[in-house]
């Protein structure tokens, strides 16, 4: 910190120096409060079935996470590697969101381009919206077969949000921006590219954060109905032999992976407002 | 009289009028009802004139701009650009909105060229002629900043650097200023005066400001209240100071105006409503 001398003053003041002193002890605290959260849930975890006040067997231990870990890392011939299941779940979740941010963005440019298009199709997108898409596992295995299903519910799960989200986004762009494109002569097309999708950037951020975690839970229930391959299917396999252990170790790795997930579109998004 | 009474639509000489307009009206369509917007409205322009039209909130001035930069088509009548009709929005002409609505995820340059690149002109000569105009209005230093970096008073000043990037003979001024504190109005009153004057540009400036448009116009038209029609046309004249019309600042203390002021004033009937 600089020193800046000045004709009554000392800066940076005593008093300022203390208020600092205090904001930082406060973030510290909050810090520590956020870890203690963590540490106290694991601690009951492990504790709790220890003193057989509640079943372990319903719950198995944090203390047995990193052991079943280990043992599951190795492929067997029954079974492949933990590392195969999660990247199973992250490849698809992956594919589900971006094939989810691709097709909604173009479809809700085709609904801002054709105003009369989305008049007829809006009833339908709200209800599409609000269905349970769970509902559909059953059918997607059927017709999709295991794989393509996964895809297909981590899909069908983010992408009616996607599209209504971005064509808000679309419709809150200040029509005096339009107004100025159009006194230039531009197009629809230029207005589309210029003004509208860069105008949009916010929003389509704010989509792919839904979206991405919708798409997670699009997979995992694929993969319960359909799959061999995946942590959903893993958590389906521990609990139908009753190994609590590889459900819970599965469902940390979930843990993992969905905060890994945020931190990557937190940084996106830092990254892309700091060039704006 | 310091005003003298003109015959709307008259024209002064032989070639044809910058701008006409012939018994142009205009309603708008909702499930509601209709609007008459503007009724029997004719004008013209001449090239380098600038001109002011004043009117109350709800006139239909800001439709009569829409209308001559052809992105509103009117319902009645005709508009005519250098004695031909309007079809649709023209490279000669520019338009200056009430905000500068510059675009912020675009650098002040990029904003500047932004008609250019809608116009699909060459856009080496565009960011060129941006750069020049930028510098001459005092923002050389900003061309790579952010809009939300600059002052209220500058990102007007790129506003006029984007409408006049793309060269226009006729500049559209929908209250320019209004966004702005009072202080920066009176002095970006000033500097875009100058700038249009000298360029040799037709200029129409909309404004409620009756004080603006004395100060800025050579002739200001009143409109009446909705729907809109020209009620006067006054031409505004000041003695000249070392031969030149006085700047709008000056003007503002120039003995003629408070007589125009109360004209123009009395023909508003400005009524408070309570």
């Amino acid at each position: 910190m600089s020193k800046v001398e000045t004709a009554d003053h000392v800066l940076p003041s005593p008093q300022y120096r203390q208020w600092l002193r205090r904001e930082r002890r406060g973030q510290l605290a909050i810090r520590a409060a956020q870890l203690g959260l963590l540490v106290a849930f694991f601690v009951a975890w492990e504790v709790l079935p220890r003193m057989q006040l509640v079943n372990p067997l319903f719950t198995s231990y944090p203390s047995t996470l990193w052991p079943t870990f280990v043992e599951l890392l190795k492929a067997t011939p029954q079974q492949a590697s933990i590392l195969s299941h999660t990247w199973a779940t992250v490849l698809a979740t992956v594919l589900g969101f971006t094939l989810a941010m691709v097709l909604g963005t173009a479809i809700a440019a085709v609904l801002w381009w054709w105003h009369d298009l989305y008049k007829v199709l809006d009833p339908y997108l709200v209800v599409a919206n609000a269905m349970p898409k769970t509902a559909f596992v059953p059918i997607f295995y059927i017709w999709l077969g295991a794989t393509l299903s996964i895809y297909g519910m981590s899909l069908a799960i983010s992408l009616f949000i996607t599209i209504l989200m971005i064509y808000a986004g679309f419709q809150t762009i200040d029509p005096n921006k339009i107004k100025l494109a159009q006194t230039f002569g531009a197009s629809k097309g230029q207005i589309l590219a210029k003004v509208v999708l860069p105008g949009s950037v916010p929003t389509l951020i704010a989509a792919l954060k839904v979206n991405a975690g919708l798409s997670l839970v699009g997979v995992i229930v694929g993969e319960f109905q359909s799959a061999n391959l995946g942590l959903g299917y893993l958590i389906l396999y521990g609990s139908q032999i009753f190994k609590m252990n590889i459900v819970m170790t599965a469902i940390t790795i979930l843990a993992i992976v969905s905060s890994i997930m945020y931190l990557a579109i937190s940084w996106l998004e830092t990254a892309i407002m700091r060039r704006r | 009289m310091y005003h003298e009474l003109r015959k709307p639509g008259t024209s002064g000489g032989s070639a044809p009028p910058k701008v006409e307009l012939r018994e142009v009206g205009l309603r708008y369509f909702s499930l509601d009802g209709e609007t008459e917007a503007l009724k029997g409205i004719s004008l013209s322009i001449q090239p380098g004139e600038f001109v002011a039209i004043i009117g109350q909130s709800g006139c239909g001035k800001s439709t009569l701009l829409s209308l001559i930069s052809g992105i509103l088509k009117p319902t009645e009548g005709a508009v005519l650009v250098d004695g031909r009709e309007v079809a649709g929005p023209s490279r000669k002409i520019g338009y200056m909105l009430q905000q500068d609505y510059l675009f912020e995820w675009r650098t002040i340059l990029d904003n500047a060229v932004l008609g250019a690149e809608f116009q699909g002109v060459d856009m080496g000569k565009a960011r060129a002629r941006a750069s020049a105009l930028l510098t001459k209005y005092g923002l050389g230093q900003f061309l790579r900043h952010r809009p939300r970096q600059l002052s209220g008073g500058m990102r007007q000043r790129v506003a006029l650097a984007r409408t006049l990037c793309t060269e226009p003979d006729i500049v559209l001024l929908d209250e320019p200023f209004a966004a702005l504190d009072s202080q920066t109005r009176l002095a970006l009153a000033d500097e875009v005066t100058e700038i249009l004057r000298r360029e040799g540009k037709t200029a129409i400036l909309v404004t409620h400001d009756i004080g603006e448009a004395i100060s800025m116009a050579e002739r200001v038209i009143v409109l009446s209240r909705r729907p809109g029609r020209v009620r006067s046309d006054h031409a505004i004249r000041f003695a000249s100071v070392n031969g030149r019309r006085p700047t709008p600042l000056a003007a503002r203390n120039a003995p003629e105006f408070s007589a125009y002021f109360n004209t123009l004033w009395q023909e508003l009937e400005v009524h408070v409503e309570g």
